[in-house]
């Protein structure tokens, strides 16, 4: 009883097709085969003369321990960045829902820091958080010493941390807004009348309810703060103190088009593309086993 | 009928417009590097070439950034939409030098008959921008040196009114300051340009094997066995005696604001920041320049010059370069251009031509401008030796980039100081041989 449109005229679906193969293989396909050309020839800067070197350049990286440091604070950024968002996002999202007054006001309001380019959110954090300068500065005076960015490597990451978390909340606001509102109001006025009281009907009714959404933005939070995070970095640590927030896409961008080692920065989005592909491949299959679609 | 006489008018209007076309000035892009202010200055550069002249006309587009003008040229070279002239930074003379995208400005000047004196520009600046056999491939544009910043108060408090001739005299100095209540005696960063560079071209002190990699692309850093370990190791001591401080934009104030606004008594920073100080500083701050202190002031070597050259860009029609020869003999004659920059930005002139012509015009008597005079003084402080003419190593960005992250190691305290620069220097021998692998069978010019 299986019913599919299927088209008898092959050329006609060919041609259907045909636009949105052709953005996907300009877009995709090819700039991801020249990377991958890059990554195993030595590609001078002005092009010309490229060597085929093999993997040459992923021994480099794989034998960099400055990497795999970069590799590990990746992972360490995208869990924090992540967990922290989306709990906060979840958190506003709950109480926007129950229609408090002005509810509406905080509903645009929340999903404002997402409209802000990265970039800009990382001046405004570099002001704010800035040891000497900062609204921060008032902390140092009464606990000198105590945050310092510029010369502590956790603080330096908390700080892109925080500053990655704040521009995402405001995404994942809107999507799990958009969820709890898709539930219906009789399930929890239900809820209501067999007792839950608000934080039981949260926990019970409306976040298992929310969880292919939660398990969405994860997917995409996680994927957004591997290579897009980029903007911050530049703005307020390059990379630093001492590497100590040297994200993977921040160690491409440096040593392609600061370094113009174009092969070795493409060699490196060659595995964080891997990697990024691995980790959502690992979503899907042990995350979303536990997801029931409604 | 009607409509043969409208294709006429058509046909008419299309000879007009051809027609003014061939009066239209001749077009040629230049991009530039600098930004804010600096971009603003290089703008009206354009402009009042243009106007000074009605046959050429330069398209001048800001980068946003000397890395980004160097990225933008390489991507639109690529491509084959690079700008005919282009400002770039020192770090990527190499890159320029061994690209076979450009046309080398001793050859333009010859074909395109600029009659540039080779001969008057300052031989560490001829130096730095010239190949092995000493043809100049860039014309220099904004050029700087290194200078040490210092508060005429604070030195007062401890009975001087000179700044210290030699590193050691500054250690007795910083001590002395903080014994008088100075709170910050010395602003510093991890720039390596001041630090390393400047460091040891004053002071005669190689940073890479070959002549600093004038030699050839087989060069190696060298840094981690010269007095430069020795020199990290005072400013290690000087920062945990509380004599000095780090000052980054991360920090909240970089070493020029630190010095302007009067927290810190001193600093080491490009001479091109003296407008900036003049323009931002407290008032009554009393300061002065003075060319850095060095290890043995009987034995002072030539600092480097920093900034940016212009470069001619290969594949370009003859009209373009006509239009660009007439530009470049504009901004670096003595007057239209030397002079021009130097009034209007903190850079110095390049020539001896230029420098006369400011020493003349009475600029260095200007209270404003005063002092300025120190840079060239430094520049010229010697003949320009093989260790004291530049540093010609593939990647200087990423080797500056690693130099500093060790730094930023060693001192935050997670390593000692000698094993952070031997770690930064073994790392970037391996950034020095990819690019030499990068350019197999290339040689320097």
């Amino acid at each position: 009883m299986e019913k599919r449109a299927t088209f008898s005229n092959l050329w006609l679906a060919a041609a259907f097709i045909a636009p949105q193969i052709l953005l996907v293989f300009i877009f995709f396909y090819w700039p991801s085969g020249e990377a991958l050309y890059w990554a195993v020839t030595l590609e001078p800067p002005f092009g010309g003369s490229n060597e085929w070197v093999g993997f040459l350049n992923f021994e480099t990286v794989f034998t960099d321990p400055k990497y795999w440091g970069s590799v590990r604070v990746s992972l360490i950024f995208a869990a924090a960045a992540t967990v922290i968002s989306l709990a906060i996002a979840a958190l506003l999202a709950l109480f926007v829902d129950r229609r408090l007054p002005g509810h509406q006001v905080y509903r645009f309001s929340f999903f404002l820091p997402y409209a802000l380019a990265a970039p800009a959110v990382g001046l405004a954090f570099r002001f704010i958080f800035s040891p000497d300068a900062g609204f921060v500065s008032a902390i140092n005076r009464v606990f000198p010493d105590l945050w310092n960015p510029a010369l502590d490597g956790w603080d330096a990451l908390a700080l892109i941390v925080f500053a990655q978390s704040w521009k995402m909340v405001g995404y994942n606001f809107i999507f799990f807004l958009a969820a709890l509102q898709s539930i219906p109001r009789t399930m929890i006025e239900a809820g209501a009348m067999d007792g839950a009281g608000v934080l039981r009907r949260m926990r019970d009714i409306q976040l298992p309810l929310i969880a292919p959404t939660l398990f969405f933005l994860m997917v995409i939070n996680i994927t957004d703060s591997f290579v897009d995070s980029f903007g911050i970095v530049d703005i307020t640590t390059h990379g630093g103190p001492a590497r100590a927030t040297d994200l993977m896409v921040y160690k491409i961008y440096f040593d392609g088009f600061e370094g113009k080692d174009y092969s070795l920065a493409a060699a490196q989005s060659i595995v964080l593309m891997l990697l990024v592909m691995a980790l959502t491949f690992v979503q899907f299959r042990f995350i979303e086993r536990r997801i029931h679609y409604r | 009928m009607k409509r043969l006489t409208l294709l006429a008018s058509a046909v008419a209007a299309l000879a007009i417009a051809s027609g003014a076309q061939a009066q239209e000035r001749i077009k040629f892009e230049f991009w530039y590097g600098l930004t804010g202010d600096l971009g603003e200055v290089v703008q009206k550069h354009c402009q009042l070439f243009n106007e000074s002249q009605d046959k050429y006309e330069a398209v001048c587009t800001g980068q946003g950034g000397y890395d980004k003008a160097e990225q933008n040229t390489i991507a639109a070279y690529r491509a084959k939409q690079h700008p005919t002239v282009v400002q770039i930074y020192d770090a990527g003379t190499v890159n320029f030098l061994l690209s076979g995208a450009i046309y080398p400005a001793a050859k333009f000047d010859k074909d395109y008959g600029l009659n540039i004196d080779w001969k008057a520009y300052f031989p560490g600046i001829a130096n730095y921008y010239a190949t092995s056999t000493g043809e100049m491939w860039s014309f220099p544009y904004n050029s700087s040196s290194a200078v040490f910043y210092w508060n005429k108060d604070a030195w007062a408090k401890i009975g001087k009114s000179e700044a210290p001739k030699t590193w050691a005299e500054f250690g007795e100095d910083l001590k002395a300051l903080k014994a008088a209540g100075v709170e910050c005696g010395f602003a510093f960063d991890f720039d390596t340009w001041q630090n390393m560079e400047q460091f040891s071209a004053t002071n005669n002190l190689p940073i890479a094997t070959l002549d600093n990699g004038y030699g050839g692309l087989g060069a190696e850093l060298v840094v981690n066995k010269t007095a430069f370990v020795d020199h990290m190791k005072d400013y290690k001591a000087w920062l945990d005696a509380g004599y000095a401080k780090i000052q980054t934009s991360q920090v909240g104030k970089t070493i020029t604001q630190a010095f302007a606004d009067g927290t810190c008594a001193s600093t080491t920073m490009s001479i091109a920041n003296h407008g900036t100080v003049k323009n931002t500083q407290v008032a009554g701050l009393n300061w002065g320049v003075a060319m850095f202190p060095v290890i043995d002031a009987s034995k002072r070597t030539n600092s480097l010059v920093g900034g940016a050259s212009l470069w001619v860009m290969g594949g370009k029609s003859k009209e373009e370069y006509e239009a660009a020869a007439a530009f470049l003999k504009y901004v670096t004659a003595p007057d239209t251009g030397e002079k021009y920059i130097a009034e209007n930005t903190g850079y110095i002139p390049v020539t001896t031509k230029g420098f006369e012509l400011l020493k003349q015009s009475g600029f260095y008597a200007d209270p404003k401008y005063a002092g300025r005079e120190v840079a060239i003084e430094s520049l010229t402080a010697s003949e320009v030796g093989p260790l004291s003419r530049g540093i010609r190593l593939g990647n200087f960005t990423s080797i500056r980039s690693e130099i500093r992250s060790e730094l930023e190691a060693a001192f935050t305290g997670q390593k000692d100081m000698q094993a952070a620069i031997d770690a930064a220097v073994d790392r970037s021998n391996q950034i020095l041989r990819r690019y030499e692998q990068t350019y197999k069978g290339a040689a320097l010019p």
